[in-house]
């Protein structure tokens, strides 16, 4: 790879201008109800200079310092997901004249080219996922695979993690090591910037890059290092699933079902959550009737209600399969585990139930490989 | 590329009540071209989508060389099975599919094959049933084993005895309640089992139906030594998209509108011993 190139801080508005002319509408962290969202960034003024998170079980709280910075915070609520995964769209419409014909419509959704930037390596390690569940199998979505296509992506490697992540433990962080278009570290004065796409390679050539010193590569470097070095909290071992499934009736599954409230926080903020529910909504005229899929929860009473019968009856079912599923039957369907370590289902719990904890009562502590 | 979501318009051609609560409607694309072009094995499964209500998953009855009409038994119970029952000859509904994976009829060549089911869960097996009797030479004994909560309810009595009368071919059925006149056993369908005659080496064994009385069923047939690997079983969860992505259909590491809805016993045997998965 060649050596990144440095932009200084001050220039940083000129990457979001090249974006912007490459016919990109950029997508950043800024803050928003006491937390760190993505939305639409119109300048550089509106990332979160100097904020940082204070994570904790049940916990997510900003604080401000002087710092220059504007990415030395670990996660907030959403990665990548909502982007491509909206979680809300009509799929189909349906009309139906007056002889009762019906004819059906494909909704295409306006592939409208995105440019993020900000993303961590555990929302990478996500996006990696849902493109194997929505688009490697036998039925490509249509809608994702739109918005996919037309996404940019402008990676931020981690230097401040929270105390709920464990990214290093499932190895995915907190560098991003690939599937970037391009990878910025944050230093004081500025950015290293390193390309991983032809488009990436683009935008880099029209920025004001200078060399990167060896002094600057390698503070990057020992910030990563020291970002590694700092997370407590991990995972007992990155393929649980044959403990896990000989584990079904643990009395920790109970234990944990009096705590859990079932709310479905920890699948709304995982990443690689997926689960969605289908419904259709006429229109009061009754001629035409749109398709909708919206995101559903494995913890809602719905989402295994089969004629007269809710599969997962109570919490302990529910809390069971997501965590199942999550860290075992993904082995199964995507070759690997479904957790990517960024701890969102952590801090979003409102009762703290932490993933981690979860995982070493029901397998052990074992070893991590 | 068209959405794997996006069904097709079919029209009613002929409906069929079965039983008070039970209906067929026997559908055709209106399109020739998709209608011809439609295929699909015993055992798979569409979804049935009703203008401005939902979707369903109700698995195809009908025999898969039949070139003039697809079938599907329903029964009305919920919110679009209901609305599905109102239809009458000539109204249109939506259909996507076939999906999943049907029963191992090539694995089933040369054997005796029982056919366990319970109540609605004899519909995904009426595919099977008429395409091993077209084919009788390819298959040994079949012996069809059908529980119903009440005489009532017994679906295709008719086909039944007609089957019943077929050489090779031994028809058990049990009724927990039973009305006048009813020629078959009353009590549990497991009570039947044992008039069964098996070969455990030589019998495939196909069922459907609630998983309690699968599972009576697998208990009874390992008794009588036919292996784990020679039961399949047609399972049920809940279903939105039948392509394996909304997640409702999970059972372990299973997405049963994909990897199933008919799955090896030995496959599954850990799971379905497990309450609420």
């Amino acid at each position: 790879m060649p050596a990144p190139g440095f932009l200084a801080r001050t220039a940083l508005a000129q990457l979001l201008t090249a974006l912007t002319q490459a016919g990109y509408r950029c997508i950043g962290p800024q803050v928003r109800d006491g937390a760190i969202v993505y939305d639409t960034l119109r300048s550089v003024q509106d990332l979160p200079h100097g904020v940082h998170d204070r994570q904790a079980p049940g916990s997510y709280r900003l604080e401000l310092s002087e710092s220059p910075r504007c990415f030395a915070w670990a996660t907030g609520p959403q990665a990548l997901k909502p982007l491509l995964f909206v979680p809300r769209e009509t799929l189909w419409h349906a009309e139906r004249d007056v002889q009762g014909a019906l004819r059906f419509a494909e909704t295409v959704p306006a592939a409208e080219a995105l440019a993020v930037i900000g993303v961590r390596a555990c929302d990478l390690a996500a996006l990696r996922l849902h493109d194997q569940h929505f688009l490697a199998g036998a039925y490509p979505d249509p809608a994702y695979r739109a918005r996919r296509a037309s996404l940019l992506l402008i990676a931020v490697h981690c230097t401040h993690p929270a105390d709920s992540c464990f990214c290093v433990s499932t190895g995915d962080g907190p560098r991003a090591a690939d599937d970037f278009d391009l990878a910025l570290s944050e230093l004081d004065d500025g950015f290293l910037v390193e390309a991983g796409s032809d488009a990436g390679r683009r935008i880099a050539a029209t920025l004001p890059l200078e060399t990167a010193s060896v002094a600057r590569q390698s503070t990057a470097h020992a910030e990563s290092e020291h970002a590694a070095r700092t997370q407590q909290r991990r995972l007992p071992s990155r393929n649980l699933r044959a403990t896990l499934f000989a584990n079904l009736e643990h009395p920790r599954w109970q234990e944990t079902a009096n705590r859990c409230l079932s709310c479905g926080n920890c699948t709304s903020v995982c990443p690689t959550c997926f689960c969605h529910r289908e419904h259709d909504e006429p229109a009061l005229d009754g001629k035409t009737s749109a398709h909708l899929r919206q995101w559903d929860s494995c913890f809602t009473q719905g989402h295994s209600y089969i004629h007269g019968l809710t599969v997962h009856a109570g919490t302990r079912e529910r809390y069971r399969q997501w965590l199942t599923h999550k860290l075992g039957g993904w082995h199964d369907q995507y070759g690997r585990s479904g957790c990517v370590g960024c701890g969102r289902c952590i801090s979003w719990c409102p009762v703290g139930i932490d993933i981690t904890e979860e995982a070493a009562a029901i397998c052990g502590d074992t070893a991590h490989d | 590329m068209t959405s794997p979501s996006l069904p097709h318009e079919a029209e009613v051609m002929e409906r069929v009540q079965e039983s008070p609560s039970i209906f067929t409607l026997r559908l055709r694309m209106t399109d020739a071209k998709v209608h011809a072009a439609y295929r699909f094995v015993p055992g798979q499964f569409n979804m049935l989508s009703l203008f401005g209500v939902g979707e369903v998953p109700i698995s195809i009855v009908s025999d898969p060389q039949d070139e003039q009409l697809f079938d599907h038994t329903v029964r009305a119970l919920g919110r679009v099975t209901n609305g599905l029952a109102a239809l009458k000859s000539g109204d249109r509904l939506g259909i996507r599919g076939p999906f999943g994976r049907g029963w191992p009829l090539v694995e089933a060549e040369g054997r005796d094959i029982v056919i366990i089911t319970g109540g609605l869960g004899c519909a995904p097996t009426v595919a099977v049933i008429n395409y091993i009797l077209r084919r009788r030479a390819r298959y040994g004994r079949l012996t069809l084993i059908q529980g119903v909560k009440h005489s009532d309810d017994l679906i295709w009595a008719q086909r039944y005895a007609r089957w019943a009368r077929e050489p090779d071919t031994q028809v058990l059925i049990a009724a927990n309640v039973a009305g006048p006149l009813w020629p078959w056993h009353v009590g549990q369908v497991t009570e039947v089992f044992e008039r069964a005659a098996i070969d455990p080496a030589r019998t495939l064994v196909m069922m459907c139906g609630p998983e309690g009385m699968m599972l009576a069923g697998v208990e009874h047939l390992r008794e009588r030594r036919v292996p784990a690997e020679a039961i399949w079983l047609s399972l049920e969860r809940s279903m939105h998209c039948a392509v394996g992505h909304c997640g409702h259909c999970q059972f372990g590491p299973e997405f049963v509108c994909q990897d199933g809805p008919v799955f090896r016993y030995a496959d599954v045997q850990p799971l379905l011993n497990v309450r609420g998965l």
